[in-house]
């Protein structure tokens, strides 16, 4: 008790020194001269581009959306674990199938950690990866489309937080789980946690030309809780690090149990060793129940597959492929320099920053120095591995991310800053407020080989007073740096939409290139689609109806359709004839219980409908596309369920 | 061979670049279009500038009544055989013939291009003056008449919101290249033809 009242105190006179510090910054910033300067390097005139694209994670949204840097201004928001009525994602018949899961259909998720595509220790900017953190899955999104065109469930986790980084090659893509769980999951008393419950650490492969994910193997790790990690690079690329906390595998209270212990551990996988030894028909293909949906650009169709088995692998049978590292104390962010050499331990609940050595680690563990071991595994000394340490550089450190110029930044979520230092000599060269209580940041190209530190944006959990109030519940701030100079220089706040946990950012020049306009129509397989006006039909199969519709400024063909009746099932599959750049049309029938549906040119994507009603139902294009926009519209007619209203559709004349 | 006759040969065959380049081209620029919209001309075929343009074109213009532009039209067969024909005579003249040949040929392409912009000028008259009765949208000059949406036949033009422009392309050049230089070939030829023989 008494320890806890000292180190309050500690903490508050640390705080309190921090926040004068801080006021002292603040009023320096307002003054006019500076502030214009400030505005001009903000500014990207109308019609001009940003310079970098940054994606930045929805958290309980559950997407992804895009903004542009230095602006802060958004451009998209993808839909990726979450039902998205503005586009139909989640609500058409084409990707329905993406929300598919184990549990069945789940209409939200939350995401987290954005990572992009890497070649050669380079982002390549062809995909971006995110994981959904309540029911584990990873998605890929085509940076392409900018839509998500993979989701694959990961078995044997639960909270997968500790998701979604990739190799220097993409050759993985890693989700470990934040939550242990008994596994294979099954009915036992939650008291028996301890030395019962395990984490799991997935290993999914991403095939080089296409993309295609595919869960490789799972390390089952002793009962602890997987926080972040970040992939080995340069020399220690084939090596993975994943913080832990809640070492003390407590399963209640866990604000209090699981922070007990002074270190906690840093896993550092031998992926490598581990993919050798699979690849040699290691491991145990264990029975599993994991949803893999992929959506075909060609049949703008998505199709979930369940998979019954996984390939799990036993750490302790694999001699030498995994390591602790202690680190103080319930470490976060677990994060890489770009030469691989450091790895920094983010101990949220630590006075000091701890950062370990890659080759201090390959020399403890060639000459065997261990400390101990747990489960099997064997545990380094922390003298023995240990770089450097940032001494009280501020309180309650989350992430770090660097600039490739020798420098470090810091989030520190209790100090409310950004705390700038060196790697190797470990000084504090610069701090920054942010506002309020930052959690992660990102530099482009921060978890690569070559970050591009021009800029460096810092997202807020708490908004309070930064914006005009919007009641109670407000939208999450970022804050955008500069740090091309030696200080940081705080540029502009910008809000962004659900929780940001992470985010992603590169240059702008490659995706913007390889940007896709349109779906070319001849490119279109979906069994449903009709390719001109004369080619629409509606076939009744029993009491399905499907609507074979075409639409192109401005009218839907066919629009009038008649010979429906009530308890019909029908399928309105509306082809975007158009081959123009940011022509869509909507789709929206009266009383219908889903979304609208909005298909981009040369898309065919199809909506249900039940209807409930007697009567002449108006539809209608729900996207302004033209001049004639208010014009595009059409009749179906709904007759009662025994009538023998026959099968009729036309445009552009009477029906007879 | 003579100068002249090398001169000759080369003006019979310059033409056939028209079949690799495009004769014409029509561009139609608006604020909305930050790649303008462009047709290219070619002697058998119309073609787009980007992907989709006509297309494009035929939707943009079907609001104020215009047809679409045909996928094929007779002059696509008439073209490639007037150049084919008058190749042939080119090089028979170039192997055989004397400068008035020369002169003969030069007088035949101007005769045959200009038939050929008249008939262009024709097409794109009917294109922009035979409209849709029901059209969507009806426009009146000042003097109460239907307005026309006929592009220039060279230059540039305003239409509506549009800005239309049309210019010779690369595959015009060469045939222009082809003539002037028959003009030439007859120029050269005659000069020599005056000089007193020494033989």
């Amino acid at each position: 008790m008494k320890t806890i009242i000292k180190s309050t105190i500690a903490l508050l006179t640390v705080l309190i020194a921090f926040t004068s510090c801080n006021n002292t910054t603040k009023s320096d910033r307002e003054s006019g001269a500076l502030a214009s300067n400030v505005a001009e390097k903000v500014y990207v005139a109308p019609g001009e581009h940003d310079e970098f694209y940054a994606f930045i994670s929805g958290g309980y949204s559950g997407n992804l959306t895009v903004y542009g840097l230095p602006s802060g201004r958004m451009f998209k928001e993808i839909p990726v674990f979450s039902q998205f009525p503005t586009s139909g994602y989640g609500y058409s018949e084409e990707t329905k199938p993406m929300l598919n899961t184990s549990h069945g259909f789940i209409p939200w998720g939350d995401s987290h950690h954005p990572d992009i595509s890497q070649t050669n220790g380079e982002i390549d900017g062809r995909f971006i990866f995110i994981n959904e953190n309540n029911t584990p899955r990873i998605a890929k999104i085509d940076l392409k489309t900018f839509e998500t065109t993979e989701i694959i469930e990961v078995p044997n986790s639960a909270g997968n937080h500790s998701s979604s980084f990739v190799t220097e090659n993409t050759e993985y893509v890693v989700a470990g789980t934040r939550f242990s769980v008994p596994i294979p999951q099954r009915d036992m008393p939650i008291k028996d946690y301890k030395g019962n419950f395990q984490g799991a650490l997935s290993f999914i492969s991403v095939a080089p030309e296409t993309g295609n994910m595919d869960i490789k193997f799972q390390v089952l790790m002793p009962g602890f809780n997987y926080d972040l990690s970040h992939p080995g690079r340069g020399k220690s690329h084939g090596w993975f690090f994943f913080t832990t906390y809640n070492t003390e595998e407590a399963s209640t209270l866990l604000e209090v149990n699981a922070s007990q212990n002074d270190k906690d551990f840093i896993a550092a996988v031998n992926w490598k060793k581990i993919e050798e030894y699979v690849n040699n028909g290691g491991g145990t293909m264990m029975p599993a129940d994991y949803a893999h949906n992929v959506y075909d650009e060609h049949t703008h169709t998505a199709t979930s597959t369940m998979i019954k088995e996984v390939r799990v692998v036993n750490p302790i049978d694999v001699p030498g492929a995994v390591y602790f590292l202690p680190t103080p104390k319930s470490p976060h962010g677990c994060d890489v320099d770009p030469s691989g050499e450091y790895i920094v331990g983010n101990g949220k609940l630590s006075a000091n920053l701890t950062v370990h050595s890659f080759t201090k680690m390959l020399d403890a563990i060639e000459n065997e120095k261990f400390a101990g071991e747990a489960y099997g595994i064997p545990i380094l000394n922390f003298e023995d591995v240990l770089a450097g340490v940032v001494e009280q550089p501020g309180l309650g450190p989350l992430h770090t991310e660097f600039d490739g110029k020798g420098n470090a930044y810091t989030t520190f979520f209790i100090s409310s800053e950004v705390v700038k230092w060196k790697l190797g000599t470990w000084e504090v060269v610069d701090r920054q407020p942010t506002f309020y209580s930052v959690g992660h940041l990102t530099i482009p190209g921060g978890n690569s080989g070559k970050p591009q530190g021009k800029y460096m944006f810092a997202m807020n959990k708490i908004t309070k007073d930064r914006y005009l109030p919007t009641g109670p519940e407000l939208e999450h701030s970022a804050q955008l740096y500069d740090i091309s100079g030696d200080k940081m220089e705080l540029l502009l706040d910008f809000p962004t939409h659900g929780e940001p946990h992470y985010a992603a950012a590169m240059r702008a020049d490659l995706i913007k290139e390889r940007s896709q306009k349109i779906y070319n129509l001849e490119d279109n397989k979906h069994p449903y689609a009709a390719f001109t006006d004369d080619d629409t039909k509606v076939v009744r199969k029993g009491n399905e109806v499907h609507i074979y519709m075409t639409t192109i400024r401005s009218h839907f063909s066919p629009d009038n359709i008649e010979g429906v009746k009530v308890g019909d099932k029908v399928y309105f599959h509306v082809t975007n004839l158009e081959q123009d750049f940011d022509v869509p049309h909507g789709f929206a029938v009266l009383g219908q219980n889903t979304s609208e549906l909005l298909i981009m040119p040369g898309q065919t994507k199809s909506s249900v409908w039940e209807p409930t009603k007697v009567g002449v139902w108006p539809f209608y294009c729900t996207d302004f596309c033209s001049a004639l926009h208010q014009e595009m519209q059409g009749y179906i007619r709904v007759s009662p369920a025994d009538s023998n209203t026959p099968i009729k559709w036309s445009l552009g004349e009477d029906i007879e | 061979m003579k100068k002249s006759n090398i001169i000759m040969l080369l003006a019979a065959l310059l033409p056939l670049a028209l079949f690799i380049f495009p004769l014409w081209n029509i561009t139609l620029e608006a604020p909305q279009y930050p790649i303008p919209l462009g047709m290219n001309i070619h002697i058998n075929d119309f073609a787009d500038a980007n992907p989709h343009d006509i297309k494009n074109i035929n939707l943009m213009n079907h609001y104020v009544g215009m047809k679409y532009i045909p996928d094929a039209i007779p002059e696509f067969k008439i073209f490639p055989a007037g150049i084919l024909i008058t190749t042939v005579i080119g090089l028979l003249i170039a192997f055989r013939g004397n400068y008035k040949w020369f002169m003969f040929w030069f007088i035949l392409m101007i005769i045959l291009c200009s038939a050929g912009l008249y008939d262009f000028y024709l097409w794109e008259h009917d294109y922009g003056h035979d409209l849709d009765p029901k059209a969507i949208m009806k426009f009146t000059n000042p003097d109460g008449t239907a307005m026309g949406f006929q592009p220039p036949l060279f230059g540039s033009k305003d239409i509506l919101n549009f800005k239309a422009h049309s210019y010779p392309r690369l595959g015009a050049y060469f045939l222009g290249l082809g003539i002037a230089a028959s003009l030439i070939a007859y120029l050269v030829g005659k000069k020599n033809h005056k000089k007193p023989l020494t033989m």
